[in-house]
Formats: structure tokens, C-alpha cells, sequence
């Protein structure tokens, strides 16, 4: 089907998360204003106010009502997602770069990037039931890996908090005692991306050294590893069928020098048990920075450098594919 | 292998650094002196020997025999004409030329000892004026004084040399008798280099052998594929061998350049330019001529580079690559170098001159040997604003007879292409048009092989297309020509015979409109590649010229390289790192199906390895192709055998992967049912847990909106 393209962002986009049923797609962008849509028809809803750079990422708790904004002011912000008021504002030395919520949406990791001597940090925050008993303390802060730490998610019944960043390494640490548990470098370069899957078991990775690992989010083994033939700059999951989507293209300073084909800027699909590709899906002028897939498995969506979120309902015949 | 251990080891620690070790100059880091961090290099041996030279006391001493014997009175003027001889060579030391006296004559004894002022200049002395020519009587013998000893040992009775017993050596050519008939190829990407076979039938490569660091600029394969040579900076290297690479010959040159087999690979060209000490002066070039084989030096040349620099466009520093051109076919008889109002031509046996002198051809600006015959054509442009014609003529070595000599008129450029044969000479002509404001083209055809060289002219049908690329059929008779202005250039063939054998040129077909800027012919002939590189993003046609017809079009994007593997079955094309991505190379059958393809980053060089001519005779060769089905048969079935095995292997490797994937699949079902409570509680209780509780249901409704009653009329 042909994508439905919504243009409400004025920079390049950074995140694309689907609530839990489906039916919502909240977007961060380098403008200010995270933003929801329905994810059906792809009609804004309404946009999120008050942050004062670029955003990074988001999460929507459960339940839809709570959205969490990690953004470059150096604050994350709690937002009511129905009525787009922000709730309550964490202050860091730092961006925010990754924000997810734990089972139960008790509690909140964050990270935040290293800035000036401020070294980068992840920050695991209660989130209170009612927003007015909301404070700021963390009751547990993570440092040590080098360099900017791009993603951060809770592992298996929050026992665990998985990160990846500029270092290459990925590390489990225990959610409890802050002890780092296993590390493991399979990457070369940078990790951009993290996506887990829908039950938590397994996640993937996406670094810069044009290749995407999926990794077992218990015991950390390198289960598989797709090659392709760009940076890649976001990965994500069917939750329906055994396919896992890449997104990336040359870095967006080179983008000008060449054709926008030599640019790589598909989607690009790949079988996730035998690691071949089974076809990309074109369309994005600019790199892509941001993939989500409707946890129905139906649509998915792609957010890029060039400001546009693609969203792309699929044909009957994706579901017969076969290789 | 211990250096690509290092490697292995510099990498890991590199990786554990964060270096990234591709954005290292490797140049750039400058170790203490005398500090190798226990490396040793592989020059290390060389510099060594260097050493071991410099400690010699007596190495700057040379001895010349066979000198004059003269007595007392005439010492003074033998000293004096041996003084201007050995000077220069290098300079002689003060006092350095000794002549002993035997004391009952007063008479010199014949020899004399010059002593130079370093072991470097003595050893060049030696190697020179060995052998010169005093007069008929006298022809001098220098030996180095630390040889002397040897000479000294040599037993005054001689004795019958013993039989050594024949050791075969390395078969260099065991490439050739593969099994399956495949093809090499050299590849260089980062830092490795990699020799692989083509192995088309798998669709996919073979490693045969793999060396980081092979060499410091690129790799070249000899002309017969018997050698692969590595450039470094203390000089050039060969390699071959039966099942691997190994170092055969060391041919020192420091800081060369670049290098040139002979046709026949008997002799390595090698080239270095040098940095003057004072800036306004030109560069200084060195070129060496080894014997592949001995690693000797034949010949040397050293001069400015502006005496190399005449005629041709382009190279390196202002010279044309390569200075000297190969002619003679495969036997390497002669060479031959463009001079100003000259050609100097070599012959090989002697690295000399043929009679001493070289062809005098006022203002000629280029030449160009033919493949296979010691024929020279050459170009001299017009003269006196026109006065004198421009002039293409042929030229037979040794004798230096002109066969056949075209004039031309108002005739802006000239370019000379030889079929591989050498049975036909194309010379493209620019003309100036009658305004001289524009140019048009043209192309004179010579028959070489037929009686008194006829020529032919040949304008295209609109004479005023541009021409963007010639190219003969490799031992056909057939050319193909790009032309056109347009943005999409029309593709002509030509060919030298036509049906009733007339000896006319005639026109084949023109295809018009095609995206291509290169012509590639199969080394077999018959079919053509006709590509579009650089703007044209890599457009790929492949063209069969008998059936004039179009077999596929395909694109590989961005490719840069376009190569024929020497048999004519594939075709790589690849992507060098000219552009940032999409590195790498595919292999493509020849009529144009992909057959498969390998990504690289930072790819520098995609070289097929040569194959030597085939030694069956043309006659088998027709009878081969007449009952190709027999030959084919017993092919047909390994193919079949290998298509059946690899999906064999598919199958089972599906399979293996399958259960593994199952396994982490039942692992992960297991865990998250086991830990279905906890994620409760940590819900609070909440008993959906995930999608099983949540169902999506369809749900018809119908609703009423209205019901009314209608009496159709009766009839």
C-alpha cells in the first residue's frame, strides 16, 4: 500500500515508539515538540510543549496515559498523554538521550550524555502512581562506559538494565546493585540502536560498522548478525513474523555529494533466522534515524533525516513471504 | 606468517584502545632510532647487507687488469688516460691509482689498483668498465679487491665441475591445470591482499592466499600471469609459485614508483623519481631494467625527468608510463623510448642502441608498437602552420625501413590503435574544419598483413559526432566506436571484411541512444560490454556483435572498473574507492546474469590473473567449436553435479539453522511463562499479561435505519 507520509516535524526525526495498542505513534525530533498521530491513518493528534532542544527518545506507560521525553535541554519530562500537559520535569547536568520505562511503569531509566567533564550516566528513577508525589531522586546511577551511551532498556522482569553507546560495548547491569554483570563487544563501532523484542527475550542492536546483532537478553549470547551495506541507524522487530528491519544510509554530511541511490536510505528487510535480506522498502530522502513496528505486526513506521515519518500499512502479500 | 600474527595481535590491541586502525597513518609514526619493537622488517636482511659492505675495509678498491704495459717515461700519460676512464664512474681517491712496477723491466706490470672514495662507487666501477675498450689489445678486467681472495683460491688446474643433480623448480604455472578451470584474481581492500578463484559455478570465491601489508602501493600481475609483483619502497618483488605465494625475486630500486613488465615478462622496468636538492631544478628519474629471473640489473638509465617527459600525457611527475614501450610481440627483442626529434630504440640482447643510434624523426610526438611484429607507427604533427603535412608512417626494426607513410592534412590530433593481432592499424584523425573553429573526425585504416599496406578512410555517417571511444575486437576483425554528442551516445560496429571479402570497410550496425562511455570487448571476441562508468552511474550492456543483438542490461551502481576475465566467460566490474560507498566487486557471466557479488570496503584493485596463450593450433581451435556439444557434455554434467550438491548443502544448512533457532525459541517461551507471575506483580496484579489475554474481535453490528413499504405498481 502506498506509505502515508506525515510531515509535522521541521528536523530530522530521532525516535518513533507505538503505544502498546496500537492504535497511537509518538515521534521525537530534533525540533522541540514531540508529537502523537493516529496510527492508522496517520492524523496528528497533538503535539507535546516545553521542551527547549532536540528530543531523543520517548515512552508511553501501558496504560497510554504517561509519556516520558528524554531530550538535549538536559531535562526529561513526564507528560499526560491525553491531555499533552507536561507532569513533572527531571533536571540533568547533561542531554537526556534514552528514556525507557520498566515493567510495571514504576520506574524509569534514563541516560544522560557526557557533557563537558560531566561523564555520561544511567539514572533509574521511580515514577510515582500520582504525578504530584513525583520527585527527582534516582535510586540508583550507572557510570562508567566511555563516550555517549545511546540506548538503555530494562531487561527481563526489570532485573536487569541492557546499554549500548558509542563504545561498542553492550553491558548488562543489575537493576538492584548498579553491579555491572556482563559485558560483551561483537560491534566495531558505534551502537546506534537498540530495539527488544515483544516479550523481552532477545534484542538487536544496530552499530555504525553496517551490520545489526540480535543478542539473547539474558545470557547476552550473539545469536545472529545481519550484514548490510550502510550504517545502520535504527533496527527494529516484527512481533508478528520472524523479520527484522534495518534503517540507516551514509552519514547525513556525505548526503549531498552523491545520488540519493547511492545514499542507501531503504528500509531494508531481512529474514531474522537465516539473515538474508528479503527486500527494502524505498522512499525516505535522507538517512533514516528512527523505526517502529505496530506491535500487530501490520504496519510499521519510519521516521528520517529528511523530517518525514513514513508510515506503511503492508500488502497481503508481505505476510506470504518466502524464501 | 608471523607479521600477519603481529597484525592479528596490533589489532585486537587496537580494538581494546578504541583506535580505529584504518585512520592511522602508519606513516606518520616515527619510532626511536634503533628501536623495531621487536619487528623485524623485510628489509632488514638487505639493510644488513648493506652494512656488512660498509665495514669491509678494502671495498672501494678496485682492480683493473689487462692495462698497458708500458715503461717508466710514459707512466705519467697511462696514469692520466686510466685517471680519465675510472673518474667517471666516481671519485678517485688522492693518490688511489697504484701501478706496481716489476722491478728487472722498469715496466708496469699490467695491472693497477684505483682506490675510490666509497665501496658504493666501486662496486659501479667495477660493473662498468668491466670490459671496456682501451684498443683492440686491451680490454680491461676490474674486479672489486675484496673478490680478489676468490680469484686467489680458484685451483691453477682445472677440474671437470660436478654434476649437480637437476632440481626441478616450482611449476609457476600450476594456476593453469585447476580442475575446474577457474580463473584467479588479485584483489586489494585496507590492508589485504588477496589472491582468490573465481569459483562461478558456487557463485562465490575461494581463498588461495591472503597477506596483510603485501605491499605498500599495489600489486601487478606479469603479462603471462607467472608472477605477482608487490611495490615497496626499497624496490619491487615477484611472487609465485605451484599451491602458494612465495617471494621468488627481490629487485631493488628505493622509493620506485612504478613498474612494467616486458610482454614476454623476461624484464622488469622499474621507475623512481627523486626530489631535486634544489627546487628549481627538475626531478631526478632513475629507471632500472631486471632480468626477472636473475634479478639483475641489464640496464640503468638516470636523468632529469624532462628527458623523459617528452611526448604522452599524463603519469607520473610530468612523465608518460610507461617511458619505455615494448615491442616485438612476446619475445622481447627491443624497447623504445620517445626523445625530442627521436626514438631510441633498444634491442635486448645487448641493452644497446640498434646501431648505435636512434631514429631520427623530426617533432614526433608519439608512437606505438604493434602488438605481435617489430613494426613502429608513429605520428609527427603538422609543421610550419601547415606547410608540411602531418604524417603517420611504420617503421621496421632493425632495419629502420619506413613500410608505408601517410600524410594528413589540417590534422588538429592524432590517436593510434593497434588490433591485438597486429593485423590492423586504426588511426583516429582530428581534423580542424575549414574555419578551424571545431574539429571532425576520421580514422584511416591500415591492412598491415596485405600487400603494400593499403589504407582506407573512414568517416562516420555524421562526420561531426564526437568520438568517445574506440576499440578493437581482440584477434577479430570487427571494431566497435561510441560517438555522438548527445547525452546518450550511439555505438557503431565496424568490420574490416565484408561478405563477398571485397577488403572494404563496412558499417555492422549503430545502436543509438545507450548510456555508455566505455567499450569492453571479451577477450574471446563476439561479445562487447558496452558500459556507462562515471556519469553514467555504472550502466552495464552486454552486446553480442554476431547475432547483433542486446543479450542483458544491467547496472552496477557507481562502478568504476570494468575487467574481462583472460578466458572471456566473466566480467568483474567493481567499485574502487574513488567513491565512499558501495565498495566492492560483482561478478557477472558474459552474457550479463549476475552471478554474484562481494562488498569491500576501501577497495583499490580488482586484477584477473593472466593467462599465457593458448598452444592449440587455430584449426583445433575451429574443431573445438564446430563439435562444441561433445566437449560440452562432460562440463554440463559437473555443473549439474555441483547445482545438485550446493542445494544439497542449502538444504542443510536451513536445517541446522532452524533447530537452533527453535531451541532459543523454546528457551524464551520457557522463561517468559516461568516468570509470567512475577511480571504480574510487578504489574501490580494486573492479569493481562501480554497479547494472549488480548484478543481483537470482530464485532458485526447492524443497525436499522429505517424500513418502509413500496406497492410496485401491477400490471
Amino acid at each position: 500500500m502506498r506509505p502515508i507520509l506525515m510531515k509535522g516535524h521541521e528536523r530530522p526525526l530521532t525516535f518513533l515508539k507505538y503505544n502498546r495498542d496500537g492504535d497511537l505513534l509518538f515521534s521525537c525530533a530534533k525540533d522541540h515538540t514531540p508529537t502523537v498521530w493516529f496510527a492508522d491513518n496517520g492524523e496528528r493528534l497533538g503535539t507535546y510543549r516545553g521542551h527547549n532542544g532536540a528530543v531523543w527518545s520517548c515512552d508511553v506507560s501501558r496504560d497510554s496515559t504517561m509519556l516520558v521525553t528524554g531530550s538535549a535541554d538536559q531535562t526529561a519530562k513526564l507528560w499526560n498523554v491525553q491531555t499533552g500537559m507536561p507532569l513533572y520535569t527531571f533536571n540533568f547536568d547533561s542531554p537526556a538521550r534514552s528514556v525507557d520505562f520498566a515493567i510495571g511503569d514504576k520506574l524509569a531509566v534514563i541516560t544522560a550524555d557526557p557533557f563537558m567533564d560531566v561523564t555520561s550516566a544511567i539514572h533509574v528513577k521511580p515514577i510515582a502512581r500520582d504525578p504530584s508525589d513525583q520527585t527527582g531522586e534516582s535510586v540508583l546511577v550507572l557510570k562508567g562506559p566511555q563516550g555517549r551511551i545511546n540506548r538503555a532498556i530494562w531487561g527481563p522482569l526489570n532485573r536487569t538494565i541492557i546499554s549500548a553507546g558509542e563504545d561498542a560495548v553492550i553491558r548488562i547491569w543489575d537493576s538492584e546493585t548498579g553491579k555491572l554483570l556482563k559485558e560483551e563487544t561483537g560491534h566495531k563501532k558505534t551502537i546506534t540502536s537498540l530495539a527488544k523484542a515483544a516479550d523481552g527475550s532477545h534484542f538487536l542492536t544496530g552499530s555504525l560498522d553496517k551490520s545489526a546483532k540480535l543478542w539473547d537478553s539474558r545470557t547476552l549470547t550473539l545469536i545472529k548478525t545481519y550484514i548490510t551495506e550502510r550504517p545502520v541507524n535504527a533496527v527494529a522487530m516484527s512481533p508478528l513474523l520472524d523479520h527484522v528491519v534495518l534503517g540507516g544510509g551514509q552519514d547525513a554530511s556525505a548526503v549531498t555529494t552523491t545520488d540519493h541511490r547511492a545514499g542507501k536510505f531503504e528500509a531494508k528487510f531481512y529474514d531474522k533466522m537465516l539473515t538474508e535480506e528479503i527486500g527494502g522498502v524505498k522512499g525516505h530522502f535522507g538517512p533514516i534515524n528512527a523505526l517502529a513496528f505496530n506491535p500487530d505486526g501490520k504496519s510499521f513506521s519510519s521516521g528520517g533525516e529528511d523530517g518525514y515519518v513514513r508510515l506503511h500499512h503492508f500488502d497481503a502479500d508481505y505476510f506470504n513471504i518466502k524464501i | 606468517m608471523a607479521d600477519v600474527l603481529i597484525m592479528n595481535e596490533t589489532e585486537a590491541t587496537a580494538a581494546r584502545l578504541g583506535i580505529d586502525l584504518s585512520e592511522v597513518d602508519y606513516d606518520s609514526i616515527r619510532l626511536p632510532p634503533g628501536e623495531d619493537f621487536g619487528i623485524i622488517s623485510d628489509d632488514e636482511e638487505v639493510y644488513q647487507d648493506e652494512q656488512l659492505e660498509l665495514d669491509s675495509s678494502f671495498g672501494n678498491i678496485v682492480i683493473v687488469d689487462n692495462i698497458p704495459v708500458v715503461p717508466r717515461e710514459k707512466f705519467e700519460k697511462l696514469e692520466v688516460v686510466i685517471r680519465k676512464i675510472f673518474c667517471q664512474v666516481g671519485v678517485i681517491k688522492e693518490d688511489g691509482i697504484v701501478m706496481p712496477v716489476d722491478p728487472e723491466t722498469q715496466k708496469t706490470v699490467g695491472y693497477c689498483f684505483i682506490e675510490y672514495s666509497t665501496p658504493q662507487e666501486a662496486e659501479v666501477a667495477a660493473e662498468k668498465t668491466n670490459g671496456y675498450k682501451l684498443d683492440k689489445a686491451h680490454v680491461f678486467v676490474v674486479n672489486l679487491f675484496t673478490e680478489f681472495e676468490k680469484f686467489m683460491r680458484v685451483p691453477n688446474e682445472w677440474a671437470p665441475p660436478e654434476n649437480k643433480p637437476y632440481t626441478p623448480g616450482e611449476n609457476l604455472q600450476k594456476w593453469l591445470t585447476d580442475e575446474k578451470a577457474r580463473d584467479q584474481f588479485v584483489i586489494r581492500a585496507g590492508t589485504d591482499t588477496e589472491v582468490l578463484w573465481n569459483d562461478a559455478r558456487q557463485a562465490k570465491t575461494e581463498l588461495v592466499f591472503k597477506h596483510t601489508y603485501w605491499t605498500e602501493s599495489f600489486v601487478q600481475w606479469s603479462p603471462l600471469g607467472t608472477y605477482l609483483a608487490t611495490v615497496h619502497r626499497q624496490g619491487a618483488v615477484v611472487w609465485g609459485g605451484a599451491a602458494t605465494f612465495n617471494r621468488l625475486m627481490r629487485y631493488a630500486h628505493p622509493q620506485v614508483k612504478l613498474i612494467d613488465f616486458s610482454p614476454g615478462e623476461k624484464y622488469l622496468v622499474t621507475y623512481s623519481s627523486h626530489e631535486p636538492s634544489n627546487p628549481r631544478d627538475a626531478y631526478m628519474v632513475v629507471i632500472n631494467i631486471f632480468d626477472v629471473r636473475t634479478g639483475k640489473v641489464r640496464r640503468d638509465f638516470k636523468g632529469s625527468a624532462d628527458e623523459f617527459a617528452i611526448g604522452g600525457t599524463g603519469g607520473v611527475a610530468g612523465v608518460s608510463w610507461p617511458v619505455f614501450r615494448w615491442g616485438g610481440g612476446n619475445e622481447d627483442k627491443y624497447f623504445a623510448k620517445l626523445g625530442k626529434n627521436m626514438i631510441s630504440v633498444y634491442e635486448t640482447e645487448t641493452f644497446s642502441l640498434i646501431d648505435k643510434k636512434s631514429l631520427k624523426v623530426e617533432n614526433v610526438v608519439d608512437f606505438c608498437w604493434s602488438p605481435t611484429d617489430p613494426i613502429i607507427a608513429l605520428f609527427v604533427p603538422e609543421l610550419g602552420g601547415g606547410n608540411q603535412p602531418a604524417r603517420v608512417s611504420l617503421v621496421q626494426i632493425p632495419n629502420k625501413e619506413e613500410l608505408r607513410q601517410k600524410n594528413l592534412f589540417s590534422v588538429s590530433d592524432c590517436k593510434m590503435y593497434w588490433q591485438s593481432n597486429g593485423e590492423y592499424l586504426a588511426v583516429k584523425v582530428d581534423r580542424y574544419t575549414k574555419t578551424k573553429k571545431s574539429t571532425y573526425t576520421g580514422f584511416e585504416l591500415f591492412r598491415i598483413k596485405e600487400r603494400d599496406i593499403p589504407i582506407e578512410v573512414l568517416e562516420l555517417d555524421n562526420k561531426n559526432d564526437k568520438i568517445i571511444a574506440f576499440a578493437w575486437e581482440p584477434k577479430g576483425h570487427r571494431f566497435a566506436v561510441i560517438h555522438g554528442d548527445n547525452p546518450r551516445p550511439d555505438v557503431s560496429f565496424y568490420s574490416m571484411r565484408t561478405a563477398n571479402n571485397t577488403g572494404r570497410v563496412s558499417k555492422l550496425t549503430t545502436v543509438k541512444g545507450k548510456q555508455a562511455n566505455a567499450l569492453f570487448w571479451s577477450p574471446a571476441g563476439r561479445f562487447i560490454v558496452l558500459a556507462g562508468l562515471k556519469g553514467f552511474n555504472g550502466q552495464l550492456e552486454f552486446y553480442n556483435v554476431d547475432e547483433l543483438e542486446s543479450m542483458a542490461t544491467a547496472e552496477h551502481f557507481m562502478a568504476t572498473d570494468v575487467e574481462w576475465d583472460p578466458t572471456g566467460r566473466y566480467v568483474a566490474t567493481s567499485v574502487t574507492s574513488v567513491h565512499e560507498m558501495e565498495n566492492g566487486f560483482n561478478i557477472w557471466s558474459f552474457n550479463g546474469k549476475l552471478l554474484y557479488r562481494i562488498l569491500k570496503d576501501h577497495f583499490f584493485q580488482f586484477l584477473w590473473r593472466p593467462r599465457p596463450p593458448s598452444f592449440l593450433t587455430p584449426e583445433k581451435e575451429e574443431e573445438i567449436s564446430k563439435n562444441l556439444k561433445k566437449y560440452s557434455k562432460k562440463y554440463e554434467l559437473e555443473d549439474q553435479d555441483v547445482s545438485m550438491l550446493l542445494s544439497e548443502q542449502e538444504r542443510e544448512k536451513r536445517r541446522m539453522l532452524k533447530e537452533e533457532w527453535d531451541k532459543w525459541i523454546s528457551d524464551w517461551k520457557r522463561s517468559h511463562e516461568e516468570e509470567k507471575l512475577e511480571r504480574q506483580k510487578l504489574r501490580d496484579g494486573e492479569a493481562s499479561d501480554e497479547e494472549e489475554e488480548y484478543q481483537a474481535r470482530e464485532i458485526e453490528v447492524e443497525e436499522l435505519l429505517d424500513v418502509s413499504e413500496e406497492v410496485l405498481s401491477e400490471f
